[in-house]
């Protein structure tokens, strides 16, 4: 037994209609153990979830506070809908802290059954403060309510070793393991800025530990600064009532309909309980939007070799199921068992690889032109155990290849890596040096922004090279789309809250493959509506996929096909099922106005949220060397003639790449005015006073804000 | 391996199986509590229940659901959660729930029906098939 150095218990009180009513407060720089009540004005204007995450991150910080400062939280809550069994999704815990990359508020969202148990243990969300001196395990159970915090002894620090020995340590008995989940993160997470959570699930099939990844923005970094090396929640019991709703009858009945639509539809649909998230990546390559060799092009002949059937013939166990939650029947969360790793401090063993999720196959595979399934498990495993977020890990290696390839850098400057696109060997090294702290991996682990920097001061770079194929915006790397040619998407990184990913608005698939938002307008409501629709499901706990990854079989006949309504409506009634209320969906898409604002005006304060702060790199946008311009030269000689009416065979290859980045910022500047204009922002980006009104948020700790930038 | 066989060519849809079923389980005369159901297509009849085909095993997302040595599918209900995804799953349509259950629930071939088919159209079968 490890040394407890402090125990607080508490009494166990039921849920009603999706609250406990109460939050936990840990400082583990004292070792305060607190109790808050969650008001009713918090769950008005905040709902749960991220609204909790972000409420009590506002009030945790000032405007100077960084990732490491002491009062920085890492604050996480599940939501009102959180933790209901009966319909797909459900498991999600929302995460909020001061970004290591970004100097404003992350937000991630992560499966696993950390969030759903830590409700019904009794909280509606966990602040974690403060900085210990010495590493920590936090231990709630749910079942005797009582919390400890431990002394972490002589635990093991990656991902796969830990999760499997507190999971041992907690459960009683095997059947016991399930009402375990484990927070942590890995060795990479001390030496770089992108470390990532995971969070664990115990998956009674395999007989092994599982974990999902609340990736982005630093989190594990931040976790491993305050030397946290573990969460344990252990909670026995989960029905589908324990959320107490008002109205379990809908909320079944909508479970059971939307269970029978993917037993009849999922595999004619996306198979997503075959291959999981990485079903797209032959379709992304077909349309040109998978980003290959750091975004330079939409896809390479040699993608067949990661494509889904790769995965699914060769590595990922079929016919099991697979959710990272009870109940969710979409089961896309596949793995690999029984990989031998070649490289690194696990070489010879053989793990169960969680993935590869889609990201991680377009990520460590295309974007590194490294297309071999096995070198995109072996990156996948590494990323998961070492902590690090895999979107970030990628954008950022490549980004590292191109500059060297275009001898920006020198192989000297990388510590001897030869760090080619496509050489499997120096990418995984890379990535045992970040674990390590060693040589070239703690340059990379700073992330582009930090890298642009030094690759410019301290090895020459030509820093407006490295500003347009640096793929990061507020310092957050771009996740594995290539929006080139999506204009709706380079809005969908670029116009954000928290930096470029595909949480807030995934709208390439619609733009580009199903053709759904053709028209300007048409992209510009999307920036608006879709944003805001999916920042709902933070709100509540709950997982995306579900809502467009299957869709009703007469879903094409409907009005508005790309928004799947008779899904928007299985929301709003599941809802109003849990929570006793009556809201519609335009009340859904309002509650989740009042927190997107608010985080915006978060970023305000903490000096960014601004029109500067959503620009675009230009490899976002459009070609920036000769090469991608004559990779897709018919293309772009078409838009000359097209868009602009001027005639490319008269002019220069310089001319004509110079003509299609004034074309191509010019639109994304137009787009980012009726954007602005559709939020109910100023064309500098900042939320108007009538808009916070007119949503309900005209709260005077906002407009305090707001006011000085009007 | 049991499984509960209806010669639909006899049965008369009386319900007489639905109500012992109920009753049986939940001591109630309540179809929508049988783990039989009769269906009435134009006066010829036709009896839902489970074939044990274990499709609902490996889908189950608590791993609650097993064959026990007669071959019987069956949910452990310490370990299920009421997710209902077997319900959606089930080919067969023959998983149920009910809104005051935490847990679905199934034939399990236990016979009590045929002993009330007042015309003997419900039988016990042992097949190998499994």
């Amino acid at each position: 037994m490890r040394k407890v150095l402090r125990s607080y218990d508490y009494k166990l009180t039921r849920i009603e209609k999706g609250y406990n009513n109460r939050s936990l407060y840990i400082n583990v720089g004292d070792l305060r153990i607190e109790e808050k009540e969650v008001t009713q004005f918090m769950k008005d204007k905040f709902i749960g979830g991220k609204g909790f995450d972000l409420w009590y991150l506002w009030h945790a910080v000032t405007p100077q506070t960084r990732w490491d400062s002491p009062e920085n939280e890492i604050v996480m809550s599940s939501g009102p809908i959180g933790g209901i069994t009966q319909y797909p999704g459900t498991g999600k815990t929302l995460l909020a802290a001061i970004s290591t990359l970004t100097d404003i508020p992350i937000d991630s969202n992560v499966g696993g059954y950390f969030g759903p148990l830590l409700k019904f243990s009794g909280w509606d969300a966990l602040e974690i403060q403060g900085k210990s001196e010495n590493d920590l395990v936090i231990v709630i159970d749910g079942n005797k309510g009582h919390i400890s915090i431990e002394d972490a002894g002589d635990l093991p620090y990656d991902t796969h070793l830990l999760t499997e020995a507190l999971t041992e340590e907690y459960a009683e008995n095997e059947d016991d393991k399930r009402s375990v989940s484990v927070v942590c993160t890995g060795s990479a997470a001390e030496h770089t800025l992108v470390g990532m959570l995971n969070f664990s699930f115990y998956d009674t099939f395999r007989k092994t530990v599982r974990v999902k990844q609340a990736g982005r923005g630093g989190l594990g970094t931040i976790f491993r600064n305050k030397h946290i090396r573990a969460l344990v929640v252990k909670f026995k019991g989960v029905k589908g009532n324990l959320n107490n709703p008002a109205d379990v009858a809908t909320i079944n009945r909508i479970g059971v309909k939307m269970h029978k639509q993917i037993h009849d539809l999922d595999d004619k649909q996306n198979g997503m309980r075959k291959i999981g998230t990485a079903n797209t990546v032959m379709i992304m390559n077909q349309y040109d939007l998978l980003p290959t060799r750091n975004f330079q092009t939409g896809g390479d002949p040699e993608a067949y070799r990661i494509a889904p059937e790769v995965f699914v013939n060769e590595f990922l166990t079929q016919g099991i199921h697979d959710g990272c939650w009870y109940g969710c029947t979409i089961s896309c969360s596949k793995a690999a068992d029984n990989f031998k790793l070649r490289t690194g401090p696990y070489a010879g063993q053989c793990v169960t690889v969680d993935g590869p999720e889609y990201e991680n196959a377009a990520g460590l595979g295309a974007n590194l032109g490294c297309f071999d399934p096995r070198h995109v498990l072996e990156a996948n495993f590494y990323c998961d155990t070492y902590g690090l977020d895999i979107i970030s890990t990628a954008t950022m290696m490549a980004f590292v290849m191109e500059c060297y390839e275009r001898g920006q850098i020198t192989r000297e400057d990388m510590g001897g890596l030869d760090l080619r696109f496509g050489n499997s060997d120096a990418a995984l090294e890379l990535l045992h040096q970040m674990a390590r702290g060693e040589g070239f991996g703690l340059i990379v682990g700073q992330g582009t922004r930090k890298m642009k920097k030094i690759f410019v001061e301290r090895f020459g770079a030509d820093e407006q090279l490295l500003n347009d194929i640096g793929m990061e915006n507020k310092g957050l790397e771009y996740s594995e789309y290539m929006p080139k040619e999506s204009l709706a998407q380079q809005g969908g990184f670029a116009l954000t809250n928290k930096g470029p990913q595909h949480d807030e608005a995934w709208l390439i698939f619609m733009d580009m493959v199903n053709n759904q938002i053709p028209t300007f307008e048409d992209k510009a409501y999307a920036l608006y509506y879709y944003p805001m629709f999916r920042t709902w499901f933070g709100l509540m706990g709950l997982c995306k996929l579900p809502w467009n990854d299957i869709v009703p079989a007469d879903n094409g006949r409907t009005e508005t096909p790309a928004k799947v309504p008779e899904h928007v409506q299985n929301y709003v009634d599941i809802y109003n099922a849990v929570t006793g209320q009556k809201i519609d969906k335009e009340e859904l898409i309002i509650q989740s106005e009042r927190v997107y604002n608010f985080q915006r005006v978060f970023n305000i304060r903490m000096g960014k949220g601004l029109r500067e702060h959503d620009s675009s790199p230009y490899r976002a946008l459009g070609p920036v060397t000769r090469e991608e311009y004559l990779s897709r030269e018919e293309r772009y000689d078409n838009q000359l003639r097209e868009q602009q009416g001027i005639d490319p065979t008269t002019m220069s290859l310089e001319e004509k790449l110079a003509a299609t980045r004034a074309y191509r910022e010019k639109q994304f500047k137009l787009l980012t005015d009726a954007v602005y204009k559709r939020r109910g922002w100023t064309n500098n980006g900042v939320p108007t006073p009538e808009h916070l009104k007119e949503i309900g948020m005209d709260l005077p700790m906002l407009l305090e804000v707001v006011e000085p930038h009007l | 391996m049991k499984v509960l066989h209806c010669k639909q060519e006899i049965c008369i849809g009386c319900g007489e199986c639905e109500k012992a079923c109920s009753k049986a389980y939940f001591r109630v005369e309540d179809r929508n509590k049988s783990a039989i159901r009769i269906i009435n297509n134009d006066n010829t009849f036709r009896a839902i229940k489970c074939s044990q085909c274990g499709e609902c095993i490996n889908m189950c997302t608590a791993h609650a659901i097993y064959r026990d040595r007669n071959g019987v599918v069956r949910i452990n209900k310490k370990l299920c959660v009421g997710c209902l995804g077997c319900v959606g799953f089930c080919s067969e349509l023959s998983m149920f729930y009910a809104d005051d259950l935490t847990e679905p629930f199934k034939c399990i071939a236990c016979g009590i029906c045929t002993k009330v088919c007042p015309v003997n159209a419900l039988e016990i079968l042992e097949s190998k098939a499994v």
